[in-house]
């Protein structure tokens, strides 16, 4: 009975130290606010225009694009939004940044793609993790699915030009449409974002 | 020929429109109203569904594939946007299909998409024409990149008219029957030009 006494307090007292090790030592840093190019899509002409927002952006390239999207995603679930999608900044779970492939043809999981890193140069694709919450409360239509792709597939390349190619997960799966129409299994090219037009009459 | 996709069908009900009716009934009204004009114009028409029956996307691609036909309409619709939407594939254009033997079926599109062009031009045209707002555009839906026929993805969302009545904003709603007439009537004229070009276009040929 006391060695089994014994080993427990030897136990808790290793679960302390080890706790100790990873406090945090040093006070977190707000990164600094600096400029990023939006492309924000209106569902009244289906165009997107660039707006430039300053925010606080981390230097680590994944959460950077993280918190690029996310400021996005905030203005499309604000009041009064030209393309109006609830779920916010956390809609985008993660993104990652890895070479790009001259054809992708099958599906990627989230495992796959965390064990990439970018080579220092040359095209890369993002692979963006969305939550299934936000392509569950995505409005259903081709104009307005097109118009979110689009403007995250711009909006990657405004600030990362390497970044050529995109393609989405939910959930860390693939999954066949964002909301019963657009593909999201295909690899969206960043030039495509600039393909709509609208006509009056 | 035509092929007419009324889009969704089944326990695929599509998006909800204002008035709570399912997108599929929707497209699958538009669709019989349209085979109705284009039939009473002496065109072929194939339909993908008739009822509101679930219909495999790649059933909705085999049916347009082996009728050869000289267009192919994917029909949707949608309270986001205003007037019609008019979609091709963002799929990049490949080399002319005379010269293709075999295509990939998640891309036989590309082999296509220069026609789709053009027929989404015809289309835009007429519309315009008709004072609709029109907006063109390239996505990524399943069932036309896999379509080998100049295929367009029309997607019907209401109407807001800059000036109607005592020059005030009209808006013409999805659920108006007078603004579906309408819809359908432009598309069977487009339609019927389209063929009208395309006869032309063969005449020409050696």
């Amino acid at each position: 009975m006391g060695g089994v006494l014994w080993h427990l307090r030897d136990r808790a007292h290793q679960r302390l130290v080890a706790g100790e090790d990873s406090a945090p030592t040093s006070a977190p840093t707000v990164a600094p606010a600096e400029q990023a190019t939006l492309l924000v899509a209106n569902d009244a002409d289906s165009s997107m225009l660039a707006q430039v927002q300053s925010l606080p952006l981390p230097q680590d390239p994944g959460a950077r694009a993280r918190a690029i999207l996310g400021k996005l995603l905030d203005l499309y679930a604000a009041p009064n939004a030209t393309h109006p999608v609830q779920g916010g900044a956390a809609s985008v779970g993660q993104i990652f940044l890895m070479p790009a492939q001259a054809d992708s043809p099958t599906p990627l999981s989230a495992s796959q793609t965390a064990q990439t890193s970018p080579p220092a140069s040359g095209p890369e694709m993002a692979v963006v993790n969305l939550t299934s919450a936000f392509a569950a409360s995505h409005p259903s239509g081709l104009e307005t699915e097109t118009l979110t792709l689009l403007s995250i597939c711009g909006t990657l390349h405004a600030n990362f030009p390497r970044v050529t190619q995109v393609r989405f997960l939910v959930d860390g799966r693939s999954r066949p449409t964002l909301a019963g129409h657009a593909d999201l299994t295909r690899t969206y090219l960043a030039a495509e974002a600039d393909n709509t037009e609208a006509q009056h009459p | 020929m035509v092929v007419l996709d009324a889009a969704h069908g089944g326990d695929d009900t599509g998006g909800k429109l204002s008035d709570g009716q399912p997108e599929k009934a929707f497209t699958l009204a538009l669709s019989v109203r349209l085979r109705s004009l284009l039939g009473a114009r002496g065109m072929q028409v194939i339909t993908t569904r008739e009822s509101d029956s679930a219909v495999d996307l790649n059933r909705r691609v085999e049916i347009a594939n082996h009728a050869n036909a000289q267009a192919c309409l994917s029909l949707h619709a949608s309270e986001s946007g205003t007037g019609i939407h008019l979609f091709v594939s963002s799929l990049p254009p490949a080399p002319s299909p005379e010269g293709v033997r075999f295509l990939a079926w998640k891309t036989a599109q590309s082999a296509w998409v220069t026609r789709s062009l053009a027929l989404a031009g015809v289309l835009n045209s007429v519309l315009l024409h008709a004072g609709m707002t029109v907006t063109l555009g390239r996505t990524a839906l399943p069932a036309v990149d896999s379509m080998s026929c100049p295929a367009v993805a029309i997607e019907v969302a209401p109407e807001t008219a800059a000036a109607g009545v005592q020059g005030q904003p009209s808006t013409s709603q999805l659920n108006d029957p007078a603004y579906q007439a309408r819809v359908a009537e432009e598309l069977a004229a487009a339609l019927l030009e389209w063929r009208t070009d395309a006869g032309r276009t063969e005449a020409t040929q050696p």
